[in-house]
């Protein structure tokens, strides 16, 4: 293999650790408080909005159900203010994060409705605050649960971000696609393959290794 | 120390509202045990969370320690909290945090510095016999380990007031005793007052000083523990000792119970007795003063915290003018009587 074929995989590997760290990063900066507010507006929950929860909630599962590829398309305009271009990695990164947002979102709801009642129960009875309910009881008793959600969206992304090439994006999909596929190289698709194979895999390893340190049950 | 004035609670509202509490009157002195029982849905929880406004009731005024919490803002009732310590029945541990740190979470949230929470926590540690557990977690410790873990974190923040929500019904009889043994303790070293609702007689009889019977929302009897034990007022006190004392009149003579005395029938009495009565030789007494012959078909001795209580269900057999005798004899020597029924002279 050329050394320049090499260096075509090596920056299609990079570009999709980038594309994917980023908006994974984004995502959880911004679909943690989106789903603890989304927990904690619930009816008899500490910050009961019923409104502002079915607002939430509706929000949140349009940007679920529109697929990928569609979403990439529609916000285009949304993505070249945000990044001030429409095609590249940069331009990538803005729909995947826009998709991952609301999917950490519903992740990170259903790990704090694991959390016994009983907990939060007991801190109101100690005088905690809301603010101090979220941060003391429910983000700490919620770790492992988020963690989990966390590295099924990082893994959801880098699937994802194999069809960034539609807006240039780059990254192994990308390659794979235009080499593998559509030149028929069978060993660049096999490289790609593989590459993804062990990218998965290293998450997936590292998320359970960080839920096992967070579990104490 | 704890007053509740004409608390009432309703659930829900229109045709399918649920009153849960019904105009509670209820008044907890400083320094005592107060056990409320009652049967499961009666309204136990629905009392003990309105007392630090986990509950907030539909009418009424919750006094805690002098200070009115209904009409409190938000801060001002989280600041009142610190007063009200309570435990539960599953612990309401936090998985995620060592004995220490849970214990360490009221003081916390008081914005306590380190060095303080610290010397705050060590002791109680001690106190509730933990101090080789700090570093555990919650998943590696026993029932009663854990309800010994939020004893300590509800004592954290020296609160003047201990809400007890069923804390012994998650253990067994030996780990309940430890734990009753360990909140009698605190009470009495640290003069601490406690409310404690549970459904187990056993609960009340071996740590409380005053009791309250609440059935469907309503507080219906309250008395000294002796006093409920010796002689309950209502029918479901009297339901509540019998099954804690296993008393129950034989099947076979429950049928037989007539309600009006006949001409030929025999009454059936309960006898409970406390201090001295319980070593006077009763029956002995009864045959060689009134002629009446007893045939004691069920007989208990107990003891209720300082009392014994002796507890018998005896037929008196003898004439109607001797037995009617009998049961003004034993009236009269601080018995409480009550007559089951009748049963057929010669049946
Ligand atoms: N949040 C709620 N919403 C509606 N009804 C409720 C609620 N909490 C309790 N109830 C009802 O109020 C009544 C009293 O309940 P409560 O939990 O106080 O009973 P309890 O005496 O503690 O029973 P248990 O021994 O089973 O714990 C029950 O009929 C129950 O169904
Ligand atoms: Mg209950």
């Amino acid at each position: 293999m050329s050394s320049a074929m090499l260096n075509l995989i090596l920056k299609a590997t990079l570009d999709t650790l980038y594309m994917v760290g980023v908006s994974g990063l984004v995502a959880a900066l911004l679909g943690v408080p989106l789903g603890v507010l989304l927990y904690i507006t619930r009816p008899r929950q500490i910050l009961a909005k019923p409104l502002t929860n079915q607002v939430l909630g509706v929000i949140t599962n349009i940007g679920r159900s529109v697929p990928f590829i569609i979403l990439m398309v529609a916000i285009i305009p949304f993505t070249r203010m945000i990044v001030g271009t429409s095609i590249g990695t940069n331009a990538a990164i803005v729909p995947l994060t826009i998709a991952a947002i609301p999917f950490v979102a519903r992740l990170v709801e259903g790990a704090l409705n694991e959390i016994p009642p009983g907990l939060i129960e007991a801190a109101q009875s100690m005088g905690a605050t809301p603010y101090q309910i979220i941060t003391k009881v429910l983000l700490p008793e919620a770790k492992s649960g988020i963690v989990t959600g966390l590295t099924i969206t990082v893994v959801t992304l880098i699937s994802y971000s194999a069809m960034a090439g539609a807006v240039g994006g780059g990254g192994l999909g990308d390659l794979g696609i235009r080499y593998g596929y559509n030149r028929f190289d069978p060993l660049i698709m096999l490289i790609t393959v593989a590459i993804l194979v062990v990218m998965v895999q290293g998450f997936q390893s590292l998320g359970d290794h960080l839920v096992r340190k967070a579990d104490h049950k | 120390m704890i007053r509740l004035t004409n608390v009432s609670k309703t659930y829900g509202n229109g045709p399918t509202a649920i009153a849960a509490l019904k105009n509670i009157d209820l008044h907890v002195p400083r320094g005592s045990i107060h056990g409320v029982i009652g049967l499961s849905g009666a309204g136990k929880s629905t009392l003990i969370r309105c007392v630090n406004l986990l509950e907030r009731p539909t009418t009424g005024s919750v006094v805690v320690d002098g200070q009115e919490l209904t009409t409190l803002s938000a801060a001002e009732l989280n600041q009142a909290r610190h007063q009200i310590g309570m435990i539960f029945q599953h612990f309401n541990l936090l998985a995620s945090r060592t004995v220490f740190a849970n214990i360490a979470l009221p003081l916390e949230l008081m914005g306590m510095d380190k060095v303080e929470i610290r010397d705050r926590v060590m002791p109680l540690l001690d106190l509730t016999g933990l101090e080789d557990k700090a570093d555990k977690y919650p998943a590696e410790l026993s029932g009663g380990q854990k309800q010994r873990v939020a004893i300590a974190r509800a004592l954290a923040s020296r609160p003047k007031v201990l809400l007890c929500d069923e804390a012994t019904s998650a253990l067994d009889p030996q780990t309940t005793g430890s734990i009753l043994e360990l909140l009698q303790d605190i009470n009495r070293k640290l003069g601490l007052t406690i409310l404690l609702i549970t459904h187990e007689m056993e609960v009340v009889k071996t740590i409380c000083h005053r009791v309250g019977l609440i059935s469907a929302g309503e507080l219906v009897e309250e008395a000294d523990v002796g006093d409920f034990f010796t002689a309950p007022r209502t029918r479901l006190g009297r339901e509540f000792l019998n099954d804690f004392l296993e008393l129950e009149p034989p099947k076979a003579l429950v049928e037989r119970l007539e309600e009006a005395a006949g001409e030929h029938t025999h009454p059936v009495v309960r006898l409970a007795f406390t201090g001295d009565a319980v070593s006077t030789p009763l029956v002995s007494r009864l045959a060689r003063e009134c002629g009446v012959d007893v045939s004691i078909l069920q007989a208990k001795v107990e003891s209720i915290q300082d009392r014994t209580l002796g507890l018998m269900i005896a037929e008196l057999i003898g004439t109607p003018d001797k037995t009617r005798e009998a049961l003004a004899y034993l009236e009269s020597h601080d018995l409480h009587v009550e007559v089951l029924g009748h049963v057929q002279r010669d049946a």
